[in-house]
């Protein structure tokens, strides 16, 4: 378990990291989300000792991270895909993690597989990668010590869709083995479909944390996105069920969840075409909070009601 | 093609395939711990020996172009330089001990490109950015300093005994072809050679640690090298107190008679001092900053 305990990281005048706290169970994975700048770059690296805290500290299962004796082992760290010697090939710097730690050389070979570079990619320098492979290859190293713990920083900056897929799938597997991810990306899609749990920071504060249920509750409850085969009955079904929407193209917005919304097009019989969670609530939570905690007010207004709801 | 694979497929050695979009599968292959990362479950938790480490440093100067260059211009250098003193020798039928081949080979280039191979060392993780994986690895990062110190010095000897191995090499092919060949190889000038060498390299590795930044810091060593002496050299023609402080505070001067094969002419009080000033002192300075230091 990974707790982090008031860590608060300044400046001078400037705070980048104020008062951070949180834990992260086994087996979850929790996503770090906020703009650029908000504090989540800064957050990890305190995590993993290269940037000491003013305050406060961070601990896995009780352990600082300089007390563990072969780190590499416990914890995987990827804090920037290419912060890597251009010059080295990608088998060789998997070479020097993999010699650092004291395992076998057999596990270069495994990671690369794992990752999906190919033979002849690993023996290329890193200067020819594109990004996406040094992503792959950044991964590739933090898997290296076999850790209970990954820490990635942006992973999927520069992968391809079907790589983001396949990030997503592999940190997904990792976790249910009892793994622990904590990532972070200034992208709300790209976190809400990996992680279990969200934690929202901007301006160098966590502004609000929880699953997506529940984020999506502080966002004034669900919407849902409806579309009926016959739309004039849906709108009239809902009317009589004093339920509130409004019209948006083709579409409806439905001040309700969508299972609310299938109840009643089910009872009038009516075919739905479409059905979904409205998306827009938890991004425009999301847009509201970061963008706000850059101005107190606003601020203010937000986190006495949010804090109530971290888990 | 994507398919899900049994149990019996991914208790397969795992192979690097080409195509990306089939090798998802191998991802439960690995994540699964191998047995041999499980086996001692101590092994997890014991911490990283230096030997270890001062291994893994070795391997870093050697492992990217720039340092294979380095080493081989280093080489090569020294053989060519002493290959000229051979010929030169030969032709005005000069008398040769082994020394003056490795004093040649010791001015060039020796003892200009040990020290940038001792900057390099530091300041390579910084430009590289390859500091923020090693610190991760190692987050003691004294161990890394001490690791890299003692790899200095160990490259410092062991290019000296390749040297000197090269100098008996080139006094014998000197001797072969008639050249007026002196054999002799007095262990002051051996021990000269080697601590020169030594103090060159890590000299270097002081000023990587000082100034982070491999461009600067070899320029700053240059200066030092070169300059700075010519320096000491007009102040100490000029003024009287200038002479006497000159050897007190100039490192170069007090070297010089290792330079010469001249051990026990080393004024070892001025040695104290002077390579506190220029070895000591910034690398004191380093490593206090490193440790403090946010590693970005």
């Amino acid at each position: 378990m990974i707790s982090v305990e008031h860590v608060t990281r300044s400046y001078g005048d400037y705070i980048a990291v104020n008062d951070v706290t949180f834990e992260v169970a086994s087996g979850h994975i929790t996503g770090f989300l906020g703009p650029n700048g908000a504090g989540k770059s800064t957050t990890m690296r305190i995590m993993v000792g290269l940037t000491a805290p003013t305050s406060g500290r961070v601990t896995f299962d009780g352990r600082l991270y300089h007390d563990l004796p072969n780190p590499g082992r416990h914890v995987g760290v990827l804090l920037d895909a290419s912060a890597q010697h251009a010059g080295r090939t990608g088998r060789e710097i998997l070479t020097i993690g993999v010699m650092t730690m004291g395992l076998p050389m057999s596990r270069v070979d495994e990671m690369l597989a794992t990752v999906g570079l190919t033979e002849s990619e690993s023996e290329r320098r890193l200067g020819n990668y594109s990004l996406g492979m040094k992503q792959r290859l950044g991964i590739a190293h933090a898997l290296l010590g076999d850790p209970e713990v990954l820490i990635l920083d942006e992973p999927a900056n520069g992968l391809d869709p079907a790589g983001i897929r396949w990030m997503r799938g592999l940190l997904r597997r990792y976790a249910d083995r009892g793994g622990t991810v904590v990532l972070s990306s200034h992208l709300l899609h790209e976190v809400e479909l990996i992680a279990d749990e969200m934690i929202l920071i901007g301006n160098g504060r966590i502004v609000a944390s929880g699953d997506r249920e529940s984020l999506i509750q502080l966002s004034g409850g669900a919407g849902t996105i409806a579309k009926a085969d016959d739309q004039n009955a849906l709108t009239a079904a809902l009317t009589a069920a004093n339920v509130a929407f409004r019209i948006d193209g083709l579409q409806l917005h439905v001040f309700a969840r969508p299972i609310e919304v299938g109840r009643i097009a089910v009872e009038q019989q009516i075919v739905m075409t479409e059905l979904r969670t409205q998306q827009d609530g938890l991004e425009d939570l999301f847009l509201t909070l970061t963008a706000e905690s850059q101005r107190d007010a606003a601020d203010t207004t937000h986190e006495p009601q949010i804090a109530g709801a971290l888990s | 093609m994507n398919t899900v694979m049994n149990t019996g497929d991914l208790l397969e050695p795992t192979h690097p395939t080409n195509q990306r979009t089939v090798t998802m599968p191998h991802v439960s292959t690995a994540l699964a711990p191998p047995k041999s990362l499980t086996a001692s479950p101590r092994a997890v938790d014991s911490a990283i020996p230096m030997r270890r480490l001062i291994k893994v440093e070795l391997r870093k100067t050697m492992n990217t172009r720039a340092g294979k260059w380095l080493l081989a211009t280093i080489a090569g250098g020294a053989a060519i330089v002493m290959a000229i003193m051979v010929i030169v020798g030969i032709v005005t039928d000069e008398p040769f001990g082994i020394t003056d081949f490795t004093q040649v080979a010791s001015f060039f280039p020796m003892a200009l490109l040990l020290p940038v191979l001792g900057v390099l060392s530091v300041t390579g993780e910084w430009g590289q950015r390859t500091n923020i994986a090693t610190f991760t690895l190692v987050p003691r990062r004294s161990r890394i300093a001490a690791a890299k110190l003692a790899t200095g010095a160990i490259m410092a000897l062991a290019a000296a005994i390749a040297a000197l191995v090269t100098g008996v090499a080139a006094m014998g092919v000197f001797d072969l072809f008639g050249g007026d060949a002196t054999w002799n190889l007095p262990l002051q000038s051996v021990v000269s050679f080697a601590l020169l060498q030594l103090i060159g390299l890590l000299t270097g590795f002081a000023f990587g640690m000082l100034i982070l930044n491999t461009p600067a810091a070899i320029v700053s060593f240059f200066a030092y090298s070169f300059l700075l002496p010519t320096v000491f050299f007009a102040g100490a023609s000029l003024w009287d107190w200038a002479e006497s402080v000159r050897p007190w505070i100039d490192f170069n001067f007090v070297q010089e008679p290792l330079g010469q094969g001249l051990l026990s002419d080393v004024n070892w009080g001025q040695f104290a001092l002077t390579s506190a000033i220029w070895f000591v002192a910034p690398v004191a300075f380093g490593v206090r900053r490193l440790l403090r230091a946010e590693i970005k």
